[in-house]
């Protein structure tokens, strides 16, 4: 199980807003297939999935604020991958 | 930090975002350490992620007779109108080799265009908490980018001719009630975009290396 955690984006950015994601809940995922888009003020910004595996939950909706530290979603380990 | 320059010259919006994406894989997968793609576009507005309704002041069937194109794209940001008296810069940069900080590098592109701008003898500057590089209280520089894997892409618009400010008129830029400027209005003559380009190149140079 890897839980997808927002980094730190820079100095003075202290949250930024979920604008898509990528996949929905049970589907494939593979390591760094873009997973979810943050967009701040005047930047988008993709985070990519850390590891193969499904993803289990989105713990952060797309139009919802995200701050550097914040779990975004979890990934199960997928024994077919 | 080295980057290799591309001019596509006078392009059509959707053609030269392919080839930033394209230009992006390459920097991904290791071909080229960063690179600069300099173009110009016939008229074309753009939609950014934080694009509003109202933000569009003419119909769609307006922009359709005119001859202006619109286009939703995954930039941060507004709207914004792109036209063949401004220079536009996409700067496809790997942060990995400068600094992973967002905000660093919108900074870094005020400063670009206000080195451009001061080249030319006009004064620009930055204005706290609006990106952008700014005239008084007129923008003269817009910009809006998207980062993925720490690489740029999408970037910032230097307004040089007069005859291309009413582009703007048909739209709120950047979504705000905002005046814009040029170099040709400020200055009170005509300028050829040409020769501009090399210093807008050397000014890149100067701020990123």
């Amino acid at each position: 199980m890897a839980k997808v955690v927002l980094p730190e984006l820079g100095e003075g950015i202290e949250k930024a807003t979920v604008s898509y994601w990528y996949f929905k809940e049970g589907d494939r995922v593979k390591e760094k297939d873009d997973l979810v888009e943050l967009a701040t003020d005047k930047a988008t910004f993709n985070l990519p999935s850390p590891c193969s595996g499904i993803l289990l939950k989105i713990a952060i909706s797309e139009g919802d604020p995200a701050r550097p530290g914040d779990i975004l979603a979890v990934i199960q380990d997928d024994p077919l991958l | 930090m080295e980057f290799e320059v591309f001019d596509l010259g006078l392009i059509e919006y959707e053609r030269a975002l392919s080839l930033q994406k394209e230009t992006h894989l390459k920097v991904k997968e290791g071909l080229l350490e960063s690179a600069l793609i300099i173009c110009v576009h016939y008229p074309v507005i753009t939609l950014g992620r934080a694009a509003k309704e109202n933000s569009l002041l003419v119909s769609r069937e307006e922009l359709q007779k005119r001859g202006i194109g619109l286009l939703r794209v995954e930039r941060g940001g507004d709207i914004t109108y792109h036209g063949p008296g401004q220079i536009t810069c996409y700067p496809i940069f790997n942060l990995g080799y400068l600094k992973k900080d967002i905000n660093l590098f919108l900074r870094q592109l005020e400063q670009v265009a206000i080195s451009f701008f001061a080249g030319l003898g006009i004064c620009a500057g930055q204005r706290k908490g609006l990106t952008g590089a700014w005239v008084e209280n007129k923008k003269i520089s817009s910009i809006g980018i998207s980062i993925k894997n720490w690489i740029t892409f999408h970037g910032l618009s230097i307004n040089i001719k007069s005859d291309d400010l009413g582009g703007f008129r048909l739209i709120k830029p950047c979504g705000m009630d905002i005046e814009m400027a040029c170099a040709e209005e400020i200055l009170g003559r005509e300028l050829k975009m040409g020769s501009l380009k090399e210093n807008l190149i050397k000014s890149f140079q100067e701020v990123f290396s």
